[in-house]
């Protein structure tokens, strides 16, 4: 078109007042103009108008009431009449939107069945998915026939949309799909690439329970009769999920399918060269020479034109840098151009992949370029960028310096809390564990309190600065921070303030005089709390109170960590009468109540500074557990609830009968609590009962079974049965059960049982109990100051050799598997390629001994583990016992 | 389910099409994850804002906050964007994205821009509809996608009465590759 393009333009139409279609629309009276579509005569086009204006009243978040939809939908079942295709579109458009009621749903059914038998694919096609939507499994049965034909029509539109409703139906009407394997099995193999693509995801979907088939299925399609892009990055999909399942058993040798991975990176279409080079990235102890590839082409995204294609691979590599950093770094110079990328998105990866990837020579030089980055990206990002920063100042300490002034940097300038919050979190974690920068550290800390806005953060800094301070060179360097909280800051602070001098005061004999002088100066402070704390301080450093009778119990008192619960210890306050006994704070329950699951949307983040230390699983005594065991009268003289496990499944999934067990230890008991299900609509179980035989486990005695009066289908119920073991006694042994009961025909259409029954057994899987299960996974917050709080007497160290490990991260999970305890400080991971480790754990055993125990472990041959366990308890037996569990394990 | 969504079919959370001020043009969520009309007109808020100021004319850009990867590209006063969970294939994503876009642009003869499509609301409610279903990927390519919302036309009272659907087409393209000249 070498001939100029004149693009006519009309320049006052632009400058006209905006005109809107929809400008002044109103619900009322659209729902009034919804009356044409009861006309004998029907106006297509003006019928298409007024859907199109309810579709709009919808979009833009308007409701109707259930009058209104009910009214509309019957409307818009008249439009059926019409022959026009324009309108039956937005007919069909209509009808989901207002996702109708069963009964309503009846009648527009035979419409649309009829419309799934028309000669229009397009009629066909629209009705399929229309009806699906809207039907329930009973009708689903009567049009069955229709949709497994429709499956492996001719035109692939048709087959499509039977295919994406199956995948809908199969999480209402599992059973009813399932019987279409054949026919989605033939559409795998259409020509279409879209057909294959819904064909694939329906099968898979089907077939996802059965390992064996989705391995199958696999192995068929690897071999190359998928072509569109689609499928493929299904199949990609599909295969490392039978390749992680596989290398579960199997080690050595080559990796399964991983030729077919490779292979698709030399794919046409880009999208399915991704799903490759990621899916080789997130493999398995991946080993380099398999990375290789993957990091080949994802470099060659990185200076792609299209911003996505960039994005993608530099998301990519910024995870593999963390477990991989060498394998990323033929990629930095094309990093480096990518700090200055317009999107900040992009940029913010690539920085911290080359903090991920850098070595010590280039930290001083990225910092220079970090500088100006840091004051165009947004909060979020630059709370990724700080979090790079504290684990790259982790891995080079001798760096510190420079890191440390950048912190402090961006610290004072202008930003949120949260992005604040990772500064001084990252801060705090620096001082903990690099000592050289703890002077530098708290005096940035100090001088940022002078001007924080956030109480939460000045109160967090002023404890932290309470335990520190008085142990560096120069102490009073602090007391005038300290004090200027007290004279500015409003009560919450000021009390925190009080309490930090306090511990300054308690520390530093040299200092206590000036100290008393500040505190009683804060006797006339306004708030009571301020007072309170001030009074208590006064006459517990001045010797006077009876509960600071040693220097010992001053210091417990003040640095002490405060381990119960709040929520126990406000509970157990609420019950407490008033007596002339008073209250014992140790009577309160040290088990943390399992948390509600987080909202769903938290599982995208991931935790961040020292309160990530105390989160984690925390599997406890579960308060409804406890009630239903109490209510049972057999188990009510055993005591206590020390524990009670997770879920344990002794059936496969997808069995005719689920059953799981919970194991609830007591000081000398275990109750076994099995949760059974009975899947089958057509039978009915009663007397249902578990025989358990112990002989493997001699320890125990049974002393106590409970049955279930009767089992319906799809109502869970359970049975117990109780053993005695001696107290003090670390009973641990096997147990196999067998699931007996009377089976009752059931007649589906009455619901009702026939009188006689047949008796019947069902083999479950083995069950054990192990140390682990006397074990209370309790995390402590701070983990060294708890160290340090235990009696050294208790401490019991010795060596073992585990032999030849797959990993060193395999040898750190099977030790803490063996022991139950909850890891401290995010220590159960351990970073790929290190030669030792350090592993914290913490946890209560039974008879509510506290126990802590570091684990230290170092590669001594090639693959040769060795490890160091030092234990310390409230008991010192219990630290024994700890090794006993350890050696035997 | 937490597993369901990364092992199974790439799903797509939801297509926005907002208007230069981040008002909706027309919207659909496939997803719970916004189970009011308030959290999602928040969405599209944060998510216009987020974006405004990059320039996502002749390429689709993506960014990645709160958990979703957003990929979305500008037309004159129209905003499209496409949105999936973060571990989603962002190719993907793009290339639905540009299935819509693209679409839209066939429909509306290259005329692009936030009057026409709410003059020509139905074609862009049913090519919505025929992108993506119930969060699956229906079809992504613009021609086929265009030409199905099209058929609809036979009557002679829609856009594209006096002539038939390749001319249509063909129009379309046209208007397409002139406004890129532009």
């Amino acid at each position: 078109m070498a001939q100029p393009l004149v693009v006519k333009k009309d320049d006052d139409l632009d400058e006209e007042e905006y005109y809107s279609p929809f400008l002044g629309i109103e619900k009322g009276a659209v729902l009034q103009e919804a009356r044409v579509f009861h006309d004998p005569q029907l106006d297509a086009r003006r019928c298409c108008q007024v859907i199109t204006k309810l579709l709009y009243l919808l979009n833009q978040g308007d409701t109707f009431t259930k009058v209104e939809a009910t009214e509309v939908f019957f409307a818009t079942t008249k439009l059926f009449q019409s022959k026009d295709a324009g309108l039956r579109r937005m007919v069909y458009l209509m009808i989901k939107e207002l996702s109708p009621s069963a009964d309503e749903v009846i009648i527009v059914t035979s419409s649309l069945m009829k419309d799934m038998n028309s000669k229009t694919d397009m009629y066909r096609a629209n009705a399929i998915r229309v009806l699906c939507r809207i039907i329930d499994s009973t009708l689903l049965t009567q049009i069955e026939r229709y949709l497994k034909q429709a499956i492996v029509d001719k035109n692939p539109v048709v087959a499509s949309a039977a295919l994406v409703s199956g995948i809908y139906l199969l999480q209402t009407s599992p059973e009813v799909v399932k019987r279409w394997s054949n026919e989605v099995q033939e559409a795998v193999q259409s020509r279409a690439a879209l057909v294959q693509f819904h064909a694939l995801a329906l099968l898979h979907q089907i077939r996802q329970n059965d390992r064996l088939a989705v391995s199958k299925l696999v192995t068929s399609l690897t071999r190359g009769s998928v072509r569109s892009p689609l499928a493929q990055c299904l199949l990609i999909r599909y295969t490392s999920q039978v390749i992680r399942e596989s290398s579960m058993n199997s080690q050595g040798g080559d990796r399964p399918f991983f030729d077919f991975l490779e292979s698709c990176l030399r794919n046409k279409a880009e999208m399915v060269i991704l799903e490759a080079a990621r899916a080789i990235t997130e493999l398995n102890g991946v080993t380099s020479r398999e990375l290789t590839p993957a990091i080949t082409v994802l470099q060659l995204f990185l200076s792609s034109s299209k911003p996505v294609l960039r994005f993608a691979a530099v998301r990519t590599l910024n995870k593999v840098a963390s477990t991989h950093p060498l394998a990323v770094t033929n990629c930095n110079i094309d990093m480096e151009s990518l700090i200055s990328d317009q999107n900040r998105s992009i940029a913010t990866l690539a920085i911290t992949t080359l903090l991920k990837t850098g070595n010590e020579s280039s930290v001083d030089r990225l910092m220079k370029q970090m500088t100006n980055f840091m004051s165009d990206i947004a909060d979020e990002f630059k709370i990724v960028v700080v979090e790079a920063i504290r684990s790259l100042c982790l891995k080079f300490p001798l760096k510190y310096r420079s890191l440390m002034n950048f912190l402090s940097n961006i610290l004072r300038e202008e930003g949120g809390f949260e992005y604040k919050k990772a500064i001084v979190d990252s801060i705090i974690i620096l001082i903990r564990d690099i000592p050289d920068a703890k002077e530098s550290g708290l005096f940035h800390l100090c001088e940022f309190i002078e001007d924080c806005e956030f109480t939460y953060m000045s109160t967090q800094i002023l404890h932290f600065l309470g335990n520190e301070g008085p142990k560096t060179s120069d102490p009073s360097k602090y007391i005038r921070y300290i004090y200027n909280r007290v004279i500015l800051e409003n009560a919450t602070v000021r009390a925190s303030a009080v309490s930090t001098l306090a511990k300054f005061g308690a520390l530093v004999d040299s200092l206590k005089p000036r100290i008393f002088v500040l505190l009683r100066r804060c006797l006339f402070d306004g708030d009571d709390e301020v007072r309170d704390r001030a009074t208590l301080y006064l006459k517990l450093l001045g010797g006077e109170a009876t509960v600071g009778e040693t220097e010992k119990d001053v210091n417990e008192f003040l640095f002490g960590s405060f381990d119960i619960p709040l929520v126990n210890l406000e509970t157990s306050l609420q019950n407490y009468e008033p007596s002339e006994a008073p209250f014992d704070i140790s009577s309160v329950s040290l088990e943390t109540k399992s948390q509600p699951l987080a909202e769903k949307k938290t599982t995208g983040k991931k935790p961040t500074g020292p309160a990530s230390a105390l989160s984690g699983p925390v599997p406890t005594v579960d308060a409804s557990y406890e009630k239903l065991l109490s209510s049972i009268p057999e188990f009510a003289g055993f005591g206590k609830l020390f524990k009670s496990s997770a879920p344990v499944e002794l059936t496969e999934a997808e069995t005719e009968y689920s059953v799981n067990v919970v194991k609830h230890i007591y000081d000398g008991h275990v109750v076994l609590q099995y949760n059974c299900t009975n899947t089958i609509p057509e039978q009915l179980l009663e007397e249902v009962v578990v025989f358990v035989d112990a002989s493997e486990a001699d320890e125990f005695s049974e002393v106590a079974t409970k049955s279930l009066r009767s089992l319906p289908y799809d109502s869970p119920g359970q049975t117990f049965v109780a053993f005695e073991k001696l107290e003090g006694v670390l009973a641990t042994g096997k147990f196999s059960n067998i699931l007996k009961f009377i089976v009752k025909e059931v007649d589906p259409s009455t619901g009702e049982a026939d009188d006689d029954g047949v008796e019947d057994e069902y083999q479950l899987e083995d069950l054990e109990i192990t140390s682990a299960d006397y074990m209370l996974k309790v995390g402590v917050s701070n983990f060294r100051n708890a160290w340090e709080s235990m009696d050294p007497e208790s401490e019991r160290v010795d060596e073992y050799g585990l032999g030849a490990r797959e990993s060193l991260a395999e040898a750190v999970s099977a030790v803490i598997g063996i022991l139950g305890m909850q890891p401290c400080e995010g220590t159960d991971v351990v970073p790929s390629n290190s030669r030792s480790h350090t592993c914290l754990l913490s946890g209560v055993f039974i008879g509510n001994v506290k126990v802590l125990v570091r684990l230290s472990f170092g590669l001594s041959g090639p693959k040769e583990v060795a490890m160091k366990l030092a234990v310390r308890s409230d008991d010192p037996e219990i630290s024994d016992k700890i090794h006993e569990i350890v050696a035997n394990g | 389910m937490g597993e369901f969504s990364k092992e199974s079919c790439p799903s797509v959370k939801n297509i926005l099409l907002l208007d230069s001020e981040g008002k909706r043009v027309a919207v659909k969520y496939f997803s719970d994850d916004w189970s009011s009309n308030a959290s999602k007109l928040a969405f599209e808020k944060s998510v216009f804002t987020k974006t405004l100021k990059t320039n996502a004319r002749s390429e689709a850009e993506i960014t990645l906050f709160d958990g979703y990867i957003v990929v979305y590209k500008f037309v004159q006063d129209l905003h499209f964007f496409v949105t999936a969970g973060d571990d989603e294939n962002e190719l993907i994503i793009a290339n639905v994205l540009q299935g819509f876009s693209d679409s839209v642009g066939l429909l509306l003869r290259g005329d692009v821009e936030k009057r026409t499509a709410l003059e020509n609301l139905d074609l862009i409610l049913l090519c919505i509809d025929e992108i993506v279903d119930g969060g699956i990927i229906l079809e992504t390519d613009a021609n086929t996608i265009a030409g199905k919302v099209a058929t609809n036309a036979v009557d002679g009272s829609a856009p594209f009465s006096e002539q038939t659907i390749s001319q249509a087409l063909a129009t379309a393209r046209e208007h397409l590759a002139r406004s890129l000249l532009k």
